[in-house]
This record gives C-alpha cells, sequence and structure tokens, in this order.
C-alpha cells in the first residue's frame, strides 16, 4: 500500500502562501465545543460563566434538543455582578452549590469562561483552586476558557483538554503508550481500539476519555496521535510533559486513516507485513465505499469558509480521495505544527486563507460560484438563496466521520446536497 | 448570576437584531466579539431566511482589547454604512462590548456619516430580548418621527376610508408573517385601509408615514406597547390594544376598531368563523374539560387562556409567562380562572408543574413541547421560543378568523377525541389493539414506541392492592395517570392506608361531584 506520509511525497513549497483575513469573522466560539464534549465526558457538567448571550448561543448550536436536564449551564452574570454589589467568587460558589444539588453524584465540575466573564477579569482558576480543596477532592474543579475573544468554535476543545494535561498522572520512560488526542465519537474508538489490537498494540488511551474520573499516565513513553487537528495546545502541553507527537495526517477518508494508522505503527515497530495485512480489508473497505461519490464529487469546485479547523484535511481528502476541485480553504487560525502533514498534501492552485472578512469572502463566493461551498449554519441559506450549493459545516463535528469505515459517510455528507440539485425539480440553483 | 439551563429569550441585543432584519434599508452595526454571530442562524435556520440579517458585527478578539476596538468599531461602521447604504444606521453594544464601554453612540456620531445614526442602549446584564426589540422599535419610530410635523388630528371627512398601522410583528415572532395577511384581508373586508405595518417589511421611510393614519393597532405590545404609547403622547394617535387572537377577542377587536374610529362595521356579516360551530358540534362534547397547561409569552399564553376555557371548553389547570414585563396581564387572567400564575424563566419549573398537574394537553413554546414529548403528552406550540417546524409553509396565522380554525385544528388534533375515546374504550383489551400500542395522536411525535408512563411516587403511607393495581391497568392511558393521582388524594383526604378496587370507584364518584 502506498504511503501518504508528507514527508514521502513531494513537499510543497515550505513557504506557505496564506493569506491573513483580519474583519468581521462568522465564526462559533469556543463555548460551543460543550455541545460535543459533555456528551463525550458524561460524568461531567459544564458550567459556563458568561451571560444570557452564552446561554442562548448553547441552545441555539444545540438545536434546542431538550429530552433531559442537559449537563451544562450558564451562571448568567447580572447588574449587581457588575456593580461590585455581589463578590463574583461567592457567587459562583453558591451556583455550583445549586448545580451540586441537582447532581450530588458530579465527579467533575468545568468552570468555563466567556467574554465577559474574562473582561471583568472573574478568576475562575483561583475559584476552582478554592473549592477543590474545600471540597478536599471530591470534586475536581477544572477551569477553562470558552470566551470568542480567546477561542473560536473547536478551540473550545483544545482549551478545555489543554486544562486537563495537568490533572494527568505523570508515567515512567519504560511506559510505552499511545495516546490518542481528540473527541471521537464512541463507535469509532471502538472501530480504532479493535485495529490497534489487531496491531499488537494493547497500551491505547482516548483523551478525553468517557470517564472524567481516569486520566492515561503521561511521561517520555507516551506517543501522541491526534485524532482532530485543532488540538495544538494540547499537543504542546503534552509534548512539555515529556510526550512524543507523532507527525501524521488526520484519519479522514482511506488514505488519511491508513496513514494515521502507519504513524502509529511505526513508532511502535510494527512489521510491515502485520500492518498491511491488519489495514487491507478496512482499507479496501474504505476504497470502495467511496467509489459511488466519487462519480458525484469528481471534478467539482468546492470552496470552504473557516469553521471548525478541519478545512485543510477535508479539503486534502476530497481533492486526493474524490477527485474533488477546491478552490479557496480558509481556516479561522493555521497551526503550522498541527497542519505539518496536512498542507503539503493539498493541490497547488488553492487560495488558502486565516481568518476571516465575511462580506470580502461573500463576495469572492459568489464570483468563483463553486458547485459546493463549506460554510457555517448562519450563512448557508443565505447562499442557497444565491443560487449555490452548500453543507453546512457543524454536522462535520457531530456525525463520526473518522476512520475507514466513516470513509463512505464522509464522502456522502458532500454529495448528498448535489445529489439534491440534481433531483428537484422546484426552484433553481444555477 | 442566576442559574440558567435553558433560556426562553436571547439576550436584548438579539431583539434589536429582530427589529433590523424585519425591516428595509435598515443596518445594525454590533459591537461584538467573535462569536456572537450565531445570531445569524436564528434567522437563516429557524426561520429560513434566504439572506443573512442586515448586521455586521465587529467580532473584536483578546489582541484587540488594548485600546484598539474603538478603532475596530470606527472602520466597520464606515465600511457598513458604504456597503450597504442604508437609510437608517443602527449602533449598539452585545453583552462583551457593553463592559468595554467605548460607546458606539458617541463612536458614531463622531464618523461623518451621511445617513442618520440610531444609538441603542441594550442593557444586557438586566434585560432580555423582546425588552431589546421593543426597545430597539421604539429608538426607531421616536428617532425618526420626534422632529417630524405634528398633523392636525381633525375629523375624517366621511369620503375618505379609515386606516391604521399594524405595529409590532416582527422576523422571529409567533406567526407574523401570516397574521399581517389575515389582518390586512380582515380590514380590508370592513372599508379600513392598512396605512403601514411595522417593523415588519417597513423602511425608516414607511415610519415617517405613521402619524397619517388614523389609529395605531399594537398587535404585539411585546415589542410595539411603548411605541404605541409615545405615538398617542406625542401625536395624540389613539391606538387598540386587543390582540385579535381568538374567536371572540377578534369580534371584540373590530367592534373596538369601529368605536374608535367612528366607522360602522357590521362583523355578523364578515364573522364566518367555522370555530363557534366546530366547538359546538357533538364530536366536541369530548372537549369538555380537557386539562390544560399553557405558558408562553404573555399575550400568547393570555389569549390561549381565554380561547381554550370560553372557545373550547377547556379546563385550564396552570397559566404563566416568562415574561416579567408583562406579568401582570397573565396574574390578572389566571386569577380569573382562580389559578395562581407561574411567573419563571426556569424551564425546570416549568416541567416540575406540568409534571404535577398531569394536564391532557399543553399550550406552550418549543421548550414546553419537549417537556410534553417527554412526559408522553399531547402539545400545541402557541408562542416563541418556537423551532423550525413552527415557521409553516402552509399559511397558518393566529390572528382574526382563520386564526381562531388554525388554534382550534391544532389544538383538538394533539387530543384523542369523541369516537376515537369511544373506540379505544372498546378495543382496549383487543390482542391487537391495546395499551402498548401507540396511539394515532402520539404516533407523529413519539415516533415508534409509547412514552414511558410517568408514575409518580405513590405518597408515603399508601399501598396498593395488586387487585385494584390491574384495575387500573383497565382504564385507558390517558386517563390512568389521573385516575391514580385521585385515588392517592381521596385515600389521603380519608385516612386510608390501602387502595382496593373500592377506593378507585370511590374516589372516581368523589372526583366527579
Amino acid at each position: 500500500m502506498e504511503s501518504v506520509l508528507a514527508s514521502d511525497v513531494g513537499a510543497r513549497s515550505s513557504e506557505l502562501d496564506i493569506t491573513v483575513e483580519r474583519g468581521q469573522r462568522a465564526v462559533f466560539c469556543g463555548l460551543t465545543s460543550i455541545v460535543w464534549l459533555h456528551r463525550k465526558i458524561q460524568d461531567a457538567f459544564f458550567l459556563v460563566v458568561g451571560s444570557r448571550t452564552c446561554a442562548h448561543l448553547l441552545q441555539s448550536a444545540a438545536g434546542v434538543m431538550i429530552f433531559s436536564e442537559p449537563r451544562f449551564a450558564t451562571a448568567v452574570l447580572e447588574d449587581r455582578d457588575l456593580a461590585g454589589m455581589a463578590d463574583c467568587a461567592e457567587e459562583v460558589e453558591r451556583v455550583i452549590a445549586q448545580v451540586l444539588a441537582r447532581r450530588p453524584n458530579l465527579k467533575t465540575l468545568f468552570l468555563v469562561s466567556s467574554c465577559p466573564s474574562e473582561v471583568i477579569k472573574i478568576d475562575l482558576e483561583n475559584i476552582a483552586r478554592r473549592y477543590r480543596e474545600k471540597s478536599q477532592g471530591s470534586l475536581r474543579v477544572i477551569a477553562y476558557s470558552g470566551s470568542g475573544i480567546e477561542t473560536t468554535f473547536t478551540q473550545g476543545e483544545d482549551s478545555c483538554l489543554q486544562n486537563l494535561v495537568p490533572e494527568m498522572p505523570a508515567g515512567t520512560d519504560e511506559q510505552n503508550q499511545l495516546l490518542i488526542v481528540g473527541s471521537l465519537p464512541d463507535i469509532v474508538e471502538d472501530q480504532f481500539m479493535r485495529l490497534f489490537a489487531e496491531l499488537g498494540l494493547e497500551n491505547v488511551a482516548f483523551f478525553p476519555g468517557r470517564r472524567s474520573e481516569t486520566f492515561a499516565a503521561i511521561g517520555p513513553g507516551t506517543r501522541v496521535l491526534l485524532a482532530q487537528p485543532y488540538l495544538g495546545e494540547t499537543a504542546r502541553a503534552l509534548i512539555a510533559r515529556g510526550a512524543t507527537l507523532l507527525k501524521a495526517p488526520y484519519p479522514l477518508g482511506a488514505e488519511g486513516s491508513l496513514a494515521w494508522f502507519r504513524a502509529a505503527a511505526k513508532s511502535f515497530n510494527i512489521a510491515d507485513s502485520l500492518f498491511d495485512e491488519t489495514m487491507r480489508a478496512p482499507y479496501e473497505r474504505a476504497q470502495r465505499s467511496l467509489e459511488g461519490c466519487k462519480r458525484e464529487l469528481e471534478h467539482r469546485r468546492i470552496a470552504f469558509l473557516p469553521d471548525s479547523q478541519l478545512e485543510i484535511p477535508l479539503a486534502r481528502f476530497l481533492a486526493r480521495e474524490c477527485g474533488m476541485i477546491p478552490t479557496e480553504v480558509s481556516t479561522p487560525f493555521y497551526d503550522a505544527m498541527t497542519m505539518a502533514e496536512e498542507t503539503p498534501l493539498l493541490p497547488d492552485g488553492i487560495d488558502l486563507f486565516e481568518g476571516q472578512d465575511l462580506d470580502a469572502a461573500l463576495d469572492r463566493v459568489k464570483l468563483s460560484r463553486p458547485d459546493l461551498t463549506v460554510c457555517g449554519l448562519g450563512i448557508a441559506n443565505p447562499l442557497e438563496a444565491e443560487g449555490l450549493r452548500t453543507k453546512w459545516s457543524i454536522e462535520l463535528m457531530f456525525s463520526p466521520i473518522q476512520g475507514f469505515d466513516q470513509a463512505g459517510d464522509l464522502a456522502e455528507l458532500f454529495a448528498r446536497p448535489l445529489r439534491r440539485k440534481a433531483r428537484l425539480e422546484v426552484g433553481s440553483w444555477n | 448570576m442566576e442559574l440558567t439551563l435553558w433560556t426562553y429569550e436571547g439576550p436584548p441585543h438579539v431583539g434589536a437584531i429582530r427589529v433590523a432584519a424585519s425591516m428595509e434599508r435598515v443596518h445594525l452595526v454590533l459591537h461584538a466579539p467573535q462569536g456572537d454571530t450565531y445570531a445569524d442562524l436564528l434567522f437563516t435556520m429557524i426561520e429560513r431566511d434566504g439572506k443573512r440579517p442586515p448586521v455586521t458585527y465587529t467580532t473584536f478578539q483578546a489582541r484587540d482589547l488594548g485600546g484598539s476596538t474603538a478603532n475596530r468599531f470606527l472602520d466597520t461602521l464606515r465600511a457598513a454604512a458604504e456597503r450597504f447604504k442604508p437609510q437608517v444606521l443602527l449602533v449598539g453594544d452585545s453583552c462583551t462590548a457593553e463592559l468595554i464601554q467605548d460607546q458606539p453612540g458617541s463612536l458614531a456620531s463622531t464618523a461623518g456619516l451621511s445617513m442618520p445614526v440610531i444609538p441603542l442602549e441594550m442593557a444586557a446584564y438586566s434585560r432580555k430580548e423582546n425588552w431589546g426589540a421593543s426597545e430597539t422599535f421604539f429608538q426607531l419610530v421616536a428617532g425618526l418621527l420626534r422632529a417630524a410635523p405634528k398633523p392636525e388630528r381633525g375629523e375624517r371627512s366621511p369620503s375618505t376610508r379609515p386606516s391604521v398601522n399594524l405595529l409590532g410583528p416582527t422576523k422571529l415572532g409567533f406567526r407574523c408573517r401570516d397574521d399581517i395577511l389575515e389582518i390586512e384581508s380582515l380590514l380590508n373586508g370592513v372599508g379600513i385601509d392598512v396605512n403601514v405595518v411595522a417593523p415588519l417589511g417597513a423602511s425608516p421611510s414607511d415610519l415617517l408615514k405613521i402619524p397619517a393614519a388614523d389609529l395605531n393597532v399594537c398587535l404585539y405590545p411585546e415589542v410595539a406597547a411603548s411605541s404605541c404609547q409615545w405615538l398617542k403622547r406625542e401625536f395624540g394617535m389613539p391606538y387598540v390594544d386587543i390582540v385579535p387572537l381568538g374567536y371572540g377577542a377578534t369580534r371584540e377587536f373590530l367592534t373596538a376598531l369601529a368605536e374608535q374610529l367612528n366607522h360602522p362595521i357590521d362583523v355578523d356579516a364578515i364573522d364566518h368563523c367555522r370555530l363557534p360551530w366546530y366547538s359546538r358540534s357533538i364530536d366536541s362534547t369530548y372537549l369538555t374539560g380537557k386539562r390544560v397547561f399553557i405558558f408562553g409569552d404573555a399575550t400568547h399564553a393570555v389569549a390561549a387562556a381565554r380561547v381554550a376555557s370560553k372557545e373550547l371548553g377547556f379546563e385550564v389547570v396552570g397559566l404563566g409567562t416568562y415574561s416579567r414585563e408583562q406579568a401582570r396581564d397573565v396574574r390578572t387572567a389566571a386569577q380569573a380562572l382562580g389559578l395562581k400564575a407561574l411567573i419563571t424563566n426556569d424551564y425546570l419549573e416549568v416541567e416540575a408543574e406540568v409534571e404535577r398537574l398531569g394536564p391532557e394537553l399543553v399550550l406552550g413554546t418549543q421548550m414546553e413541547r419537549h417537556i410534553a414529548k417527554r412526559l408522553g403528552i399531547g402539545c400545541a406550540v402557541i408562542s416563541t421560543p418556537a423551532h423550525v417546524q413552527d415557521y409553516p409553509a402552509r399559511y397558518s396565522p393566529q390572528m382574526g378568523f382563520e386564526g381562531a380554525n388554525v388554534m382550534f385544528d391544532t389544538w383538538v388534533h394533539p387530543l384523542v377525541m369523541g369516537l376515537e375515546e369511544h373506540l379505544l374504550t372498546m378495543f382496549r383489551d383487543d390482542f391487537e389493539f391495546n395499551d402498548d400500542a401507540v396511539p394515532s395522536h402520539l404516533a407523529e411525535e413519539g415516533g415508534g414506541k409509547r412514552p414511558e408512563e410517568v408514575v409518580v411516587d405513590t405518597p408515603e403511607g399508601i399501598a396498593w392492592a395488586h387487585s385494584a393495581e390491574s384495575e387500573l391497568k383497565k382504564i385507558p392511558f390517558f386517563v390512568r395517570g389521573k385516575a391514580r393521582r385521585n385515588a392517592e388524594l381521596f385515600a389521603i383526604e380519608h385516612g386510608l392506608n390501602r387502595i382496593e378496587v373500592e377506593t378507585l370507584y370511590e374516589a372516581k364518584a368523589h372526583f366527579s361531584r
């Protein structure tokens, strides 16, 4: 099987040609990542200290799907908190007590700072520390920033995980462990675990885990493999604890998944024969699953507006494995470390942007009229009304898309809007 | 600080965006951090708007906080003015920007723009969305009309048709699009012209025409009450604040217009409403005393209580609102029904109340729809906040005579209806048709499986005899909870510690007195 590690292919010019835009942004803030983090870490509670806007954002992004009491909430700041009439630390503690009264068995509480709490400098870290001391360790309280002034969308997970790294116990030099970093749907984790086991890798841990009480030990023997591309700060925190970051593209598509597993296998000196034998069936299955959509996607032009940091890996997958032609790929911010194995795999002729200037970006898309535009929820219908087909990007965060057995599903997400266009005889898309 | 799990209303600046998005040729420049742009999706996803709301956000980040946020605001303002060329530019803060105190209003006044700028003070830490919409609409009306000439309000000449303004409909309001069509057609049929509809569909030039009408209709008091009061004070314009939600209210609305406009209206001649006959027809006998719980914005909740109790013959067992500003009206309406109004922002409190009361129908917002779904109770949405399915493709007004028809259908649909109720009893023991099959009226909501029966814990000191438990199971699902509660209540009241079959029937007789 052909390797696709970036170091093995003709690398793109090391001098990256990326345009930085500093205008109006249409991205979610980091609080939004609570929507999937609370599903992943099911014994934790996320308490945002913020405004009604924060609460409104969370329920709007979550689609107001209330079937039970959520495991996240907002302590909404009021006039008296701002006027100094109330001691904010005491207020936060009072609200924590309210949360605990509803959920007495809570093990981990995340105190998430927001734009307003950061601007008025409420020190949640200090509050978290005090509360932990007071509760004598029975409740793990961890503060992190999910604010829009510090984080965009998926950076919320990066910020959360980064602040969990100090909770991980120290591992020994000899302890050879593979740590998969980034929340993945449970079904994907299970598939990955089976494949690692077949490769003979038994000491594999996921971060974050499904339960917040148990943490993998971290130390010089830890090899970190990122499952999500937006975790640069978490990776750096793990490296600072002695871990080694494995170089790999992200497990999107057949090729991406293969290269991702290969990075782990190489690091643990797994024999090529065992690797090939283990990966053959899932790899071929993934390739087969792409055939149908590939016919629909091939030669179609696609543009990415900035959203989740998944843009570059997705463009790589769609270009190399589905034959699409990415025209513009924008990402909220560009982290050279986490993109090191991805950017060189992009075909030439793509306009790369970091940041955003919304009106200018919309003008470009309306001018170049790609067959598909990947964008945030707020912009999708307006572009459709202009006759453009879109794929709303938040679905890429909520659906299982990683690994061999999801490669077809991932392509399907992009093919469906085009198929719909072909099918409908009402209205008109140009 | 207030612990908030879900919120009925957004922050006040979302109300401002609703007004801006409802209007033509108005643009809002909102000083706001990155992330606040989520508000766009409320319009483009929930209401399926084909264009972004006319808002430019400054989307400042931490790196801008060192003093350059004011410059960022000014740059954004100038670019938006140039690009969108609105007739009026609104400027305001979201919650975070309010703390930075850049004061967009003062900054904008120095920017030398060619169009009028109206600054908004949104009070993000004490107010909410509907207040923000009301305040924004008021600032627009007052800002544009303050300096306008005040026309003499003499007698209207008999040869001219009277005209009114319809004030208050907005984007993301409840069925505003269809309500306006319905009321316009109703008024047109009785010889009244509609002068201006605002904010929905109006431009700033349209707002300038408001004083030309004879009267204002305060159609959505949550948004328009303060503007109507100001127009009365400043321009001597009378206003009608009877909201035509429901059959009786629609007739009263027309009568009030006739009186205030001194314009005869033959209400009977145009009353083609089907609700009165549908409600009197014998199948509807089964609606009598259906227990209904109502929660929503004040206007829709109060109207629903009247329609439910007087026009459909339901028993209103609970009434409340999330809107503290309009709580007084709801308290009055509740009192008239012998109830204590539930005034709260906390949806868990609403859920507990629904669970406690065990109604057969819930009329509420999107939140109550979820509560009802979880508890396996039928539900119809009557108020914002609403979700995408409550912005239907079909014509579906709430106001006017057609609105009353729509309410009849929508509220009766989730209930077990007349003949169906008999059939359920007849076929209860049929092997193919039993209590575990999904009733047709819930299949749509609940999918393939009957929701878990919610069994409130039996009060302490009371036990159910096995025979009574099995007798209880013979009672149809939809009244079983009520029968259980009644039996337990009866046992407590009579100091019984064991419920036998007899007790069940004693309780039945006792409570049906």
